[in-house]
């Protein structure tokens, strides 16, 4: 009984520890696994009642690209999305979608509400290729190379300065070397 | 000068709460009937130097005087006068003085109208109550001082986010803090049974009316939240599993437990340390939800003003109330005797199911929130869980709580006979047979989730319907005796029966609304028509508004069924002056059966409106069956065995026993 009686005590003090931890970090920070690494071979039909899909094939064009795996359920993707549309009305570099675990007609309906930035959106209503991409939830943002591989990778919503002092710069690098 | 005294007064009642929160503890314990007495009219004095703080903030709010830091951050001297009241609870440290308002005032409550409880009891509770108080206090004194002075003071103040300048938003945190905030007085009743190592019927009849209270007013608070969410975000849902969201969900659940477990005690004298680890756990979550809202440590949607330096100081708290509880628990919960044995089939055996599927949805639900920030802490990976998960653990979790809902009431304690319980409820189940019948021969696409969901709904409103009828005998004898046994029956079981037919009716509502809805997404020109669920909706044309402080385009649809004209539907899309922000007004038009739901977005350059119009059959009856809640939890406060109020110990128990061989009979 008396274990029995001091297992909340032990339980809330992993929850206390955890929370202790996560006031020291940063739920937007990177990680770095696949920085470098080919992006994989993979093919998703469009969201139904959108024109395009995403292939491997559509990264491997020689032209660098951004890769943003979204939600319509995801709250966070709703913060960087306004990033998104002023890249793709810029037009300097193409945004493709992802979109994750999602119904195509939620897909379609957030994409009416909040603009649709995406050059090409791939449904991916299993989450399989998104695994084969190193995602961990949504929202994440990939900048793909001229020759197909993953220079850089953001967790987590972007914030204006996420955009413009890492990843636009970094594709102007990209594209002129 | 008035915002001066606001500030002071909030620093007496620093000192008052410290005062409260020592004194009777230790006389108490000592024996000194002086220092004991000290709780009642300290708590009082504190409840009025909180008071005159709120006051002064308002003040300071209403005149828009924008030399106070706080209102040039967070009003507008064009506000309506309404949500510049509601701006004094709309940031971070003006909700932090509600809160403490409300703590304090549940303190004076138990002062003031708590004679009956025993001296010691009652001083304990107070400076249990008082301690948590002074926390607040000090942090707000410390970090997030509302009342601090900008000089040199602004022409003009930044106005409230327009998101939160709405009716159903200015009233939400008030509810959902007399939700939070209420059960710490079930906290402060567990930590002071801890400390005398005594606990019986009595003490949970003392519990039960302010673990009620407090779970109405949540109730409604949540409630009030995801209908704003419904009509506000333009989105046309209620429920997104965000972590603020969860937040507010995982104390309802675990108070939920708290006031079922409660009544076992009271009735039965049984369950003691569960209940009271629940009433400790319930009050831990809404301090968890509080530091998660606050400290940013989770990235949600509606966050607050997100501090790390802040998040330390309610993380320490936290440890030191949550930890120090628990500490208190673990020493001294095995040494609660424990009495009342019961079969497993019994009320008290429904009850305990009702307790562990409750807690465990509640924990699935801290597990789904609080995952990605065990993920990072360990590996530094970064997920976020979304709705597929919750609907994956929490669903499931619920459909068998719901069945039990339905028989548990018709068992009688000690020992339970489930044959004959479900043979007084054979109409119910006939209702709910021929209801799921129904919806699979007419609804038009029939998933088998969302039929087994319109039945577990049907059920639970047919079964506690069915249990009234039956107490009253409706139409089984003469109407004198239906009218004397329901002029007889007490208020609880009312409340009871409201109560389970309003978790029925929101059942049915999440599940019609989910599953039968109809959305058309398109661009309009003007004269279009669209047909959705069974409406014409004609796309009139645009107009200019101006409002207090924004401008509005508003579109104008003209809705008929058959030809004939049902409504005129005007959604707006807002911008406000300041800050420059834009908000969505869906335009909602409940019928019986449903709602019409229009929104406007923007226009496409070439005389086309991006809109979104929805058909959401039964979608009210969720808010609808949530207010029932709070009804039944009303109803069964004003009960007479809780305005008569518990008499002393020792009467108590005989009279609890006598009570329970009554019910058992009946």
């Amino acid at each position: 009984m008396r274990i029995g009686h001091t297992l909340p005590l032990g339980l809330f003090a992993i929850v206390a520890v955890a929370l202790g931890v996560g006031l020291t970090l940063d739920p937007r920070l990177i990680p770095s696994a696949l920085i470098g690494d080919p992006i994989p071979d993979f093919s998703l039909p469009p969201v139904d009642g959108r024109p395009d899909g995403l292939a491997a094939a559509d990264l491997r064009t020689g032209e660098v690209a951004i890769v943003n795996v979204f939600a319509s359920w995801c709250g966070p993707c709703r913060i960087e999305h306004p990033l998104l549309m002023e890249v793709a009305r810029r037009g300097a570099v193409p945004v493709h979608g992802i979109n994750y675990k999602d119904l195509p007609r939620n897909a379609l309906a957030w994409l009416e509400r909040y603009g649709d930035p995406y050059r090409r959106v791939g449904s991916d209503r299993t989450g399989r290729v998104s695994i084969d991409w190193g995602v961990y939830g949504v929202p994440e943002t990939f900048v793909v190379d001229r020759r197909g591989r993953i220079a850089y990778k953001h967790v987590g919503p972007m914030m204006p300065e996420d955009m413009h002092q890492r990843i636009l710069p970094l594709v102007r690098e990209l594209q002129g070397g | 000068m008035i915002v001066e005294v606001g500030h002071y007064a909030l620093i007496l009642a620093l000192a008052l709460s410290i005062i409260q929160g020592v004194l009777p503890l230790i006389g108490a314990q000592l024996g000194y009937d002086s220092w004991v007495a000290v709780a009642r009219p300290v708590a009082i004095i504190q409840f009025g130097f909180v008071s005159i703080s709120f006051a002064a903030l308002t003040c300071a709010y209403v005149g828009s005087d924008f030399s106070v830091l706080n209102v040039a951050m967070n009003s507008h001297s064009a506000k309506p006068l309404l949500y510049k009241v509601s701006g004094v609870w709309g940031n971070h440290e003006g909700s932090l003085l509600l809160w403490v308002l409300i703590l304090t005032l549940f303190a004076a409550t138990v002062a003031v109208f708590g004679g009956n409880l025993p001296p010691d009891l009652r001083a304990r509770v107070l400076s249990v109550q008082a301690l948590i108080g002074a926390g607040f206090l000090l942090f707000m004194l410390l970090a997030s001082n509302p009342f601090e002075r900008l000089v040199p003071a602004p022409l003009e103040g930044q106005g409230l986010n327009p998101l939160l300048q709405d009716p159903g938003l200015a009233f939400h945190p008030p509810f959902l803090y007399l939700g939070y905030v209420g059960f710490s007085m079930a906290f402060s009743f567990a930590v002071a049974a801890l400390i005398e190592g005594r606990v019986d019927a009595a003490w949970a009849r003392w519990v039960r009316p302010w673990t009620l209270a407090a779970w109405c007013f949540l109730t409604l608070g949540i409630a009030l939240g995801s209908w704003w969410a419904y009509y506000e975000l333009g989105w046309g849902g209620f429920w997104f599993w965000d972590p603020v969201e969860n937040a507010s969900l995982m104390p309802w659940l675990a108070g939920t437990a708290l006031l079922h477990t409660a009544l076992v005690v009271e009735k039965r004298d049984a369950l003691k340390s569960w209940t009271i680890l629940l009433a400790i756990l319930t009050f831990s979550l809404s301090l968890l939800g509080t530091f998660l809202v606050r400290s940013g440590v989770l990235t949600s949607v509606h966050a607050f003003a997100t501090d790390p330096a802040r998040g330390v100081f309610i993380l320490m708290f936290l440890v030191l109330v949550v930890g120090g509880s628990l500490t208190l628990f673990a020493i001294r919960a095995p040494g609660l005797k424990s009495g009342g044995l019961f079969a497993p089939v019994s009320r008290e055996g429904a009850l305990i199911l009702n307790n562990l599927l409750l807690t465990t949805a509640c924990a699935t639900v801290l597990l789904g929130t609080l995952y990605p920030l065990f993920l990072d802490a360990l590996t530094g990976e970064k997920v976020s869980v979304g709705p597929p998960y919750f609907h994956a653990t929490f669903v499931p979790l619920m459909a068998p709580a719901i069945v039990a809902a339905g028989i548990g009431p018709l068992l009688a304690w000690k020992r339970g006979d489930l044959v004959g319980a479900l043979g007084r409820l054979r109409a119910a189940l006939a209702v709910t047979v021929a209801v799921a019948l129904a919806t699979l021969v007419f609804a038009a696409e029939a998933p088998v989730l969302a039929v087994s969901g319109v039945a577990l709904g049907t059920w639970l409103v047919a079964a506690s319907l069915g249990d009234f009828v039956e107490r009253i005998r409706l139409f089984r004898g003469p109407f004198g005796e239906t009218r004397r046994r329901a002029k007889h029956l007490p208020r609880a079981a009312y409340g009871v029966t409201i109560a389970h037919a309003g978790a029925g009716i929101a059942v049915l509502g999440i599940v019609v609304s989910a599953t039968w809805e109809s959305e058309r997404l398109q661009v309009v020109k003007v004269g279009d028509s669209v047909p959705v669920g069974g409406y014409e909706f004609t796309f009139r044309g645009i107009q200019d508004a101006r409002g207090a402080n924004y401008n509005a385009v508003r579109g104008i649809f003209d809705v008929t069924r058959g030809g004939d004209p049902v409504a005129v539907m005007t959604p707006e899309t807002r911008v406000y002056d300041t800050p420059r922000q834009t908000t969505t007004e869906a335009a909602i038009r409940p019928t019986p059966t449903a709602d019409l739901y229009a929104v406007i977005g923007d226009p496409n350059g070439a005389g086309g409106w991006a809109t979104r119009l929805y058909h959401k059959p039964l979608v009210h009856w969720i808010w609808f069956g949530a207010i029932l809640m709070a009804v039944g939890g009303f109803v069964s406060l004003s009960d007479r065995r809780h305005r008569v109020g518990a008499p002393r110990r020792r009467t108590a128990r005989v009279g609890t026993r006598a009570g329970t061989s009554q019910a058992a009979k009946a």
